[in-house]
């Protein structure tokens, strides 16, 4: 298999005395897609954190496309090819549908004038969102404002898309678009990590499945094994049952 | 006749107000800074014409135009190495910084120049005037602000709304965590911002100082005017603020015209009157 496209190694990070990694190892190859679950506070938010660059971690190396990026601020990871969707959809409100995928196209993707309208519009078409392109953003549905999420992920022409709940807060019809969704962006080459609560959305995309609790991976395989595994259904599924959905 | 004399001198002051509070209103509308040391920018610009035209065989218009350059690439690396470490530390701190920055530039020119009054010799340009009859003239320097504000305003318009770089700076205002995760850098966009702000304050500060007399402390009763245009107008709507420094020229000018001792009053009250029924202003802000 060709070199990991991104690489943990060691990872540490601690607020005070809460550890949210702790000796994490976590990689993915070029076109992978890994899907990670944990129980609340396990810290998965603050892995895409240290990912995408928001977090430093104490200690330990993220390595991307074979260059350390431990140190790059995120706007640099973004340009290198790391595109990233925030649980809570955080579109541009006051610009349009098309001028956020503009953005993202013209500064994340590197491309001028012409060039940066093209894969906005091409962007828009294939994340579904043609139709309300010219509306402000602000004005989204939910299933909207997580295909926006995606999508701008998608025009920043990304090696690997980090997607952080996108599928938190919707209806089942909705999931499954989403999923469709996702799917076609993977099937274009791009290396998804999705952490998701809604277990079937995972299953139904990913090749791998990793499972985390206490700032390192107990489980990480073929997602069948990872979910038969009895730590994993301790942790993460017998809790989500009773609380329900992570909203932090 | 005196009426519409008054009328028209106000909104040639208010030109040059709504210039002059443009850079107030970019910082604030992009940045979220109330920067206290614009009014002090401003009467640096104006030493510093005044040193280079003393200093240099450079005609006005040549330093004017020496000056918006120096101005912009400052406003730049200020914007990076000071404002930029007090943002992540909330407004307080931004307002404590450029306060500081206030005190230091007004001793800088108190050092410098000492505390005398000067004034910008602009030749005939400043004392020149179209008389359109015994009552109306219109000065070339007031018409000079007029149509800088106006041009100055509709370009930086046109540059938010239809540039790469004016739509980043959209995207930085709205949400900078977000406008980094798409790939921009919102410390270079805001110093493009800061830059922007800084050149139309020298602009303001070198057609204050063709206008009227200047001294080192003037700064920060200067910078009242500029406040009040950009509240007035609306924060963070560069509409508002052309608006805005319109209203307050308009109205310091016709109540000027009936009693001279009231009219900065006159243009104070029309600011708290704004604060209390209308505070989101004339023009209220949608986007920078």
């Amino acid at each position: 298999m060709a070199a990991d496209l991104l690489a943990l190694r060691g990872i540490t990070k601690s607020f005070g005395r809460v550890g949210v990694a702790s000796g994490l190892d976590v990689t993915v190859s070029a076109g992978e897609t890994l899907g990670i679950v944990g129980p609340n506070g396990a810290g998965k938010s603050s892995l895409f954190a240290i990912i995408s660059g928001d977090l430093r971690p104490d200690s330990g190396t993220v390595t991307f496309d074979g260059t350390d990026v431990t140190r790059l601020p995120p706007h640099r990871r973004t340009r290198a090819g790391m595109g990233r969707t925030y649980q809570i959809p955080r579109p541009f409100e006051k610009m349009t549908v098309f001028e956020n995928v503009l953005v993202c196209a013209s500064e994340g993707g590197g491309r001028r004038k012409r060039a940066a309208l093209e894969l906005a519009a091409s962007t828009l078409e294939r994340s579904g969102l043609g139709p309300v392109a010219n509306a402000p953003a602000g004005s989204l549905t939910l299933l909207q404002r997580k295909r926006l999420e995606v999508a701008r992920g998608m025009a920043t022409d990304p090696s690997l898309l980090l997607l952080d709940e996108v599928a938190g807060g919707l209806t089942e019809p909705e999931v499954a678009e989403l999923v469709t969704l996702v799917r076609a962006v993977n099937a274009e080459g791009i290396a998804i990590v999705w952490i998701e609560h809604v277990v079937h959305a995972l299953t139904a995309t990913v090749d791998r499945l990793a499972c985390l609790a206490g700032g390192r991976l107990v489980a990480d395989g073929r997602p069948a094994d990872v979910l038969a595994d009895p730590l994993v259904r301790e942790l993460y599924l017998g809790q989500a049952v009773t609380t329900g959905e992570d909203v932090a | 006749m005196d009426l519409l004399n008054a009328v028209l001198q106000g909104l040639l002051l208010g030109g040059l107000y709504a210039l002059f509070a443009t850079g107030l209103s970019i910082m604030f509308g992009v940045m979220r800074i109330v920067n206290l040391a614009h009014g002090d920018l401003a009467v640096v610009a104006s030493f510093l014409a005044l040193a280079l035209v003393t200093n240099t065989f450079l005609p006005l218009w040549a330093v004017v135009l020496v000056a918006i350059p120096i101005f912009s690439v400052l406003g730049y690396a200020l914007q990076r190495t000071l404002i930029q470490r007090s943002l992540g530390a909330g407004p307080l701190a931004t307002l404590l910084v450029t306060f500081g920055l206030s005190i230091v530039l007004q001793n800088v020119l108190l050092e410098s120049f000492s505390a005398d009054t000067r004034t910008l010799e602009a030749g005939s340009f400043a004392t020149s005037a179209i008389e359109l009859n015994d009552t109306i003239s219109l000065s070339y320097i007031g018409l000079f602000g007029l149509v800088a504000a106006v041009v100055t305003i509709v370009a930086i318009q046109l540059f938010v709304s239809r540039t790469r770089t004016g739509r980043m700076m959209r995207a930085a205002s709205d949400d900078p965590e977000t406008a980094s995760v798409v790939g921009a850098s919102p410390a270079h966009i805001y110093g493009i911002a800061t830059a922007i702000a800084f050149a139309t304050v020298a602009l303001a500060g070198l057609i204050f100082s063709m206008r009227s007399s200047f001294d080192p402390s003037i700064g920060p009763s200067r910078l009242l005017f500029a406040f009040e245009a950009v509240v007035i107008g609306g924060l963070g709507s560069l509409w508002g603020t052309l608006l805005g420094g319109l209203a307050l020229g308009l109205t310091q000018s016709v109540v000027s015209h009936y009693d001279p001792a009231s009219a900065v009053l006159a243009g104070h009250l029309v600011f708290l009157a704004v604060l209390a029924f209308r505070p989101q202003g004339l023009i209220p802000a949608r986007a920078v």
